[in-house]
């Protein structure tokens, strides 16, 4: 026997429209970090969700602020060489090399041509193993493990390469007010020709792995996209700005080491999205590979510091042990420290993340009286608060590692 | 190009001088000209990055503190650095440009945070680096190296362990020497002396 039963179910609308304002009110406070996975680091987001959507979006700083200008304030500018490291931990000769710039700048010191070429040398191999890894860590980020494990490879030889030239893989201390601490090891450069010719099929293989990936296009196209004027609104700089379109590249435009004598290309985007910061990444590693095969091509004999700046760079070794007036200028460089004049300076260089700037004061001596550390990672992130809401949770992932940031140097 | 926007800045505003410099352009002024400045240099002559925004410390000197800002053009390439002297060294201020340049927020935030100058004007002017409750402004030049006790950030754990935040231990260093002197007192010593490893460190 059939039964009919007769429901109401009402006005639909006015239904939905009731849970609609039901739902909405219900929003949900996520923290992420500041250890986590995600967040490279010990960056703290403090988010408000709204199912999956971000609606509000807090970077918190500071748990690795370690006061580097208070301390640089405190010691002669070479002791403060080792602190450099520790800003941008995954490029640390890079940092080196911009930090000295900055202090013979205000010293109005030239470093002889075989100098400049190894510091090009070292800034260039820092790019490469900075971008490698990462490159690799938002292939991971973005679930594609294999790239990872390439490039870390990759890495590794790069990091033997700095060993044997500083003394340290990751903390290499490698410049001094002036010069470099030593001159490059023999052989050394057939060894970074032959690393690069190992890179560029790695970077081939990444390039099949990733760029026509439909897995990594569809998280990473149109999403985390930044305009033009934001970028250069928030002060976004390096790889992260050209994403965007903005053609400034200060080893292009405010050439500093002899860049002028490269031929290399400066990648430029065109969306400002997670998809394009990858592709400056991968490109700027082969413009880096190009670089460094010019400057091996024509390295300069001579010496490897300024021999007239008796006053800031200490004598060789051997001297000092052997005479008089060397072992006097020794003492005084290493307990004065290098003597600057009096001045303000600010010095910038296109460091892998981004322009690292170092505004000195000095009143004269060997001790800065004030030191002040631009990080670019600071200010690439500095546009999240902007950039995040309105993206779905799972995306934040991509953005933070698209955006390539390093707490070391944000923090300082 | 630099020395045209100097010749053409000075022109239209008669407030600036120029300041001393060893590498770029630079202009010194007045706290409370400083938006006409900047928005002028955004939109007329084409620094339409602020690249960093800091402050000195002269410390015995007046004014005390001086506000740095450094911007780019993006077009020109070239830097320029504007200097604005608080006038009050007890409670210094300076207007914050982050209606202008957004990017001033974070900058301001840490200049206000580590420095201790208060920008008028800005959205949200909290601590970014050191957590919110702390009571000092640490690159102050009259703020000790080694830091200073203050209480620990988490109320639950200190109540319980009774611990603080303590001033790092100085044992042996940085080492500073003075320039002048008979060698007995230039040889380079640690700056904090209170303490080291054969002396105990003072109870209070």
């Amino acid at each position: 026997m059939a039964t009919t039963k007769e429901i109401t179910i009402g006005d639909v609308n006015a239904r939905a429209s009731e849970l609609e304002t039901e739902l909405q009110g219900e929003t949900m406070a996520l923290n992420v970090g500041p250890s986590h996975p995600t967040t490279h680091g010990v960056l703290r987001l403090m988010m408000e969700l709204d199912g999956d959507v971000v609606k509000k979006c807090e970077p918190v700083l500071g748990y690795l602020h370690r006061g580097d200008e208070k301390i640089a304030e405190n010691m002669t500018y070479n002791q403060f060489v080792p602190y450099t490291d520790r800003l941008d931990y995954l490029a640390p000769l890079a940092n080196n090399v911009a930090y000295a710039m900055a202090v013979e700048k205000l010293a109005a010191l030239e470093v002889p041509e075989r100098c400049q070429s190894i510091r090009v040398l070292c800034c260039e191999l820092a790019r490469i193993s900075s971008h490698l890894l990462g490159v690799g860590v938002y292939g991971m980020d973005a679930g594609a493990w294999t790239v990872f494990m390439f490039t870390f490879t990759e890495r590794e030889k790069l990091y033997t390469l700095f060993e044997e030239l500083t003394g340290a893989r990751f903390t290499t201390s490698y410049t001094r007010i002036g010069g470099v601490a030593r001159d490059i090891p023999e052989g050394w450069l057939g060894r970074v020709l032959e690393f690069c010719k190992g890179v560029l099929p790695v970077l081939d293989q990444v390039d099949k792995l990733l760029t026509r990936n439909r897995i990594f296009m569809d998280r990473t196209v149109g999403v985390g996209a930044i305009s033009k004027e934001d970028a250069i609104a928030y002060g976004i700089t390096g790889p992260n700005l050209r994403a965007c379109g903005v053609d400034l590249d200060l080893r292009k435009d405010k050439p500093y080491l002899g860049y002028e004598k490269y031929d290399f290309d400066v990648p430029i985007g065109t969306n400002g999205d997670c998809y394009d910061r990858y592709l400056m990444r991968a490109e700027e590693i082969r413009q880096s590979v190009r670089i460094v095969r010019q400057c091996i091509d024509q390295f300069p004999e001579g010496a490897y510091y300024a021999e007239d700046a008796k006053k800031i760079f200490a004598p060789n070794k051997a001297k000092v042990l052997t005479s008089m007036e060397e072992l006097i200028q020794n003492f005084m460089i290493v307990t004065e420290g290098p003597q600057v004049p009096a001045g303000e300076v600010y010095f910038e260089a296109e460091n892998p993340k981004g322009a690292l700037g170092f505004f000195v004061v000095s009143k004269g001596g060997g001790v800065p009286y004030r030191l002040k550390i631009r990080g670019p990672s600071f200010c690439n992130l500095s546009i999240l608060d902007k950039l995040i809401p309105g993206h779905y949770l799972t995306d934040i992932t991509v953005i933070l590692g698209s955006l390539d940031f390093v707490m070391g140097e944000c923090d300082r | 190009m630099a020395e045209s926007d100097l010749a053409q800045l000075t022109e239209r505003f008669d407030f600036l001088t120029e300041r001393a410099s060893s590498d770029h352009l630079a202009l010194n002024c007045p706290a409370d000209k400083l938006i006409e400045l900047c928005s002028a240099l955004r939109d007329d002559f084409g620094y339409d990055m602020l690249i960093d925004v800091t402050a000195v410390d002269w410390d015995v000197q007046s004014p005390r503190f001086t506000g740095i800002y450094h911007f780019l053009s993006t077009t020109k390439h070239e830097y320029i650095r504007i200097a604005a002297d608080c006038t009050d060294d007890i409670n210094p201020a300076l207007p914050s440009l982050t209606g202008l340049y957004p990017a001033a927020n974070w900058h301001e935030r840490e200049t206000y945070d580590l420095m201790g100058i208060t920008y008028e004007g800005h959205p949200d002017l909290r601590r970014i680096l050191m957590w919110d409750s702390y009571p000092y402004h640490p690159l102050r030049k009259d703020f000790p190296l080694a830091g200073i006790e203050t209480p620990l950030p988490a109320d639950d754990v200190a109540e319980v362990t009774g611990a603080s935040v303590l001033p790092a231990p100085m044992m042996g260093g940085p080492f500073t020497s003075s320039g002048d002197g008979p060698m007995s007192q230039t040889e380079p010593r640690a700056k904090d002396e209170s303490w080291t490893e054969k002396k105990e460190k003072p109870v209070k």
